[in-house]
């Protein structure tokens, strides 16, 4: 399933003005993220918060660098947690690592009025997600 | 006396706040609870008009300071009915509590000798012992948690033993809310002569910490989940087993003389309050006491059962929701999971209508594993919450299962 530009992204949402449309919205997106294999769920891919798990299945581990781009797969027990996840990936996904590297994404989780997931208390494991995509994509350059 | 939630909601300035334009319905006090207006000015006015370093310096202020600072550890005493307030020794919280007897019990214990924990506590009382036990070769029992949410005590007396030489168990299970028998648990122990921690981090705000009651030889607590201020606690230890502890942490203020080659020890409290103690905190919990040691007791208890039994009734009735946690005594928590959305998801969509609950593992994931639940939701009330808070949590729980449908 392709996941909807960051630009259309921001401009789904800025047009809710209801709390529960713009989760709803989330939760979907949670929901419509490709299936995580069962199989994946081990001790290496996993980013423990306190509240809920992240997982994280690293460009390394498959033959994910397809041409120039990276390629992530990732999951969490709590669905809005892999709704915000889906919007990390649709900016971060299938991106060269420079690309990603650039990639303001306190900036867009801003625009999405949506920052206070990325800070550290919440502890969804979001903000250490896009901390090892980054990282990963640095170590591509 | 009656109770008027009203009046003592009054007191408390933060549950004026609102969430997203609703208004602050709290329900994580057993995570901390708020602090009375009483207790913020104590604060304010130690800093305004005392503020010193105790015991030392030939000033006024140092003497106000001390003498606040001293008076609050006899509220202590009075409050836990300690026998001497030498016994009541100042520390940062229930974890530095038991860290300092830990630390001083893997010391006397030997390889071959058993500690008994149970699988309820949260981690503070149990990865302590489990170091304690790396440190001197003993070996860590711990007692099974019951489908209910009660330590099986049939499993417990059979894991005492002549070698069992120190016995730590909650007073009040965080996660379950499941109020333990702590006396009859006391007692049994104390046929084999082990040394008895009982942790009151959730049983104290509740006003049964009589420590002669129960006969414990440690108790330890928490001021901020006790309407007092964060950072400051409390470590009581009966005098015979106290004066020849171990010490933990070593510098000044516990010492009696120092050369340069070798110091004594302070007598107690002091041996084990090295260091510039936390002076404003203390004098604040002091003041967290009073206040709610002015409560009628009785009325607190009514009430937070009768918040308790209203809400497990509106969960029975909840579809899809399960509660964890059914012991037959409880304080006013209410742990769940529903059967759709993770506990995060809950939280969170409850943050949102301005609900204030705990979710995750609750800092005690052996329990969480022993249920097959990754973590849970959790009510936990105090005595300013209100029947009304009870009936929003539910209200706003229905949009949450519908959203997450």
């Amino acid at each position: 399933m392709a996941l909807p530009s960051t630009e259309d992204i921001v401009d789904d949402l800025s047009f809710f003005d209801d709390w529960e449309d713009k989760y709803k919205y989330i939760i979907d997106l949670g929901k419509s993220l490709p299936e995580f294999d069962e199989a994946w769920r081990t001790q290496e891919r996993l980013v423990k918060g306190c509240q809920s798990s992240v997982w994280i299945q690293p460009s390394s581990d498959q033959d994910a660098v397809k041409g120039e781009v990276l390629l992530f797969s990732v999951d969490s027990d709590a669905i809005i947690v892999r709704g915000l996840l889906g919007l990390v990936l649709a900016a971060l996904n299938e991106k060269t690592p420079q690309e990603i590297i650039d990639f303001d994404v306190t900036a867009y989780f801003e625009a999405l009025d949506l920052e206070r997931h990325l800070s550290p208390t919440r502890g969804n494991g979001l903000r250490s997600i896009v901390g090892r995509i980054k990282g990963i994509a640095q170590a591509a350059v | 006396m009656s109770f008027d939630v009203t009046a003592i909601r009054d007191q408390f300035p933060i549950l004026k706040r609102e969430i997203d334009g609703k208004p602050l319905v709290y329900l994580d006090n057993a995570a901390t609870t708020q602090k009375p207006q009483c207790v913020i000015d104590a604060l304010v006015e130690y800093y305004t008009t005392s503020n010193s370093n105790v015991h030392r310096g030939a000033h006024r202020l140092a003497d106000e300071a001390t003498r606040c600072f001293e008076a609050a550890r006899d509220t202590v005493k009075e409050f836990i009915n300690a026998p001497k307030r030498e016994e009541v020794i100042w520390t940062t919280g229930t974890t530095e509590s038991i860290n300092i007897v830990a630390h001083g019990l893997e010391t006397l214990l030997s390889p071959g000798d058993e500690i008994i924990a149970t699988g309820m506590d949260h981690h503070a009382n149990l990865v302590t012992w489990q170091q304690a036990c790396k440190a001197s070769g003993a070996v860590l029992k711990t007692v099974p948690v019951t489908d209910d949410g009660e330590l099986d005590q049939v499993a417990y007396e059979a894991l005492l033993n002549e070698k069992t030489k120190f016995v730590a168990f909650p007073q009040v299970s965080n996660a379950l809310g499941t109020i333990n028998p702590v006396k009859a648990m006391t007692k049994k122990a104390k046929e084999f002569g082990a040394l008895v921690l009982v942790d009151g981090a959730q049983g104290a705000a509740h006003g049964w910490a009589d420590v002669q009651e129960i006969g414990c030889d440690f108790y330890v607590f928490s001021g901020h989940k006790l309407y007092g201020p964060m950072g400051i606690g409390v470590l009581w230890g009966r005098e015979s087993v106290l004066e020849d502890w171990p010490v933990w942490r070593t510098g000044g203020e516990m010492i009696s003389t120092v050369t340069l080659q070798e110091s004594t020890w302070n007598v107690l409290p002091y041996r084990f309050e090295a260091g510039t103690p936390n002076v404003a905190d203390a004098i604040a919990l002091g003041e967290a006491i009073r206040w709610f040691s002015s409560l009628d007791h009785d009325s607190v208890v009514a009430h937070e059962k009768a918040l308790l039994d209203h809400a497990t009734k509106l969960a029975k009735e909840f579809d899809g929701l399960t509660i964890v946690g059914n012991a037959k005594e409880k304080i006013g928590v209410l742990s769940f999971v529903l059967d759709q959305g993770h506990p995060a998801d809950i939280g969170f969509l409850l943050d949102r209508q301005g609900i204030a609950v705990r979710t995750g593992d609750h800092c005690a994931q052996p329990l969480m594993a022993r249920f097959n639940v990754p973590g849970t939701a959790r009510a936990s009330f105090a005595i300013y919450n209100t029947l009304e808070e009870v009936d929003a949590l539910f209200v706003a729980l229905k949009k949450v299962r519908s959203m997450l449908a």
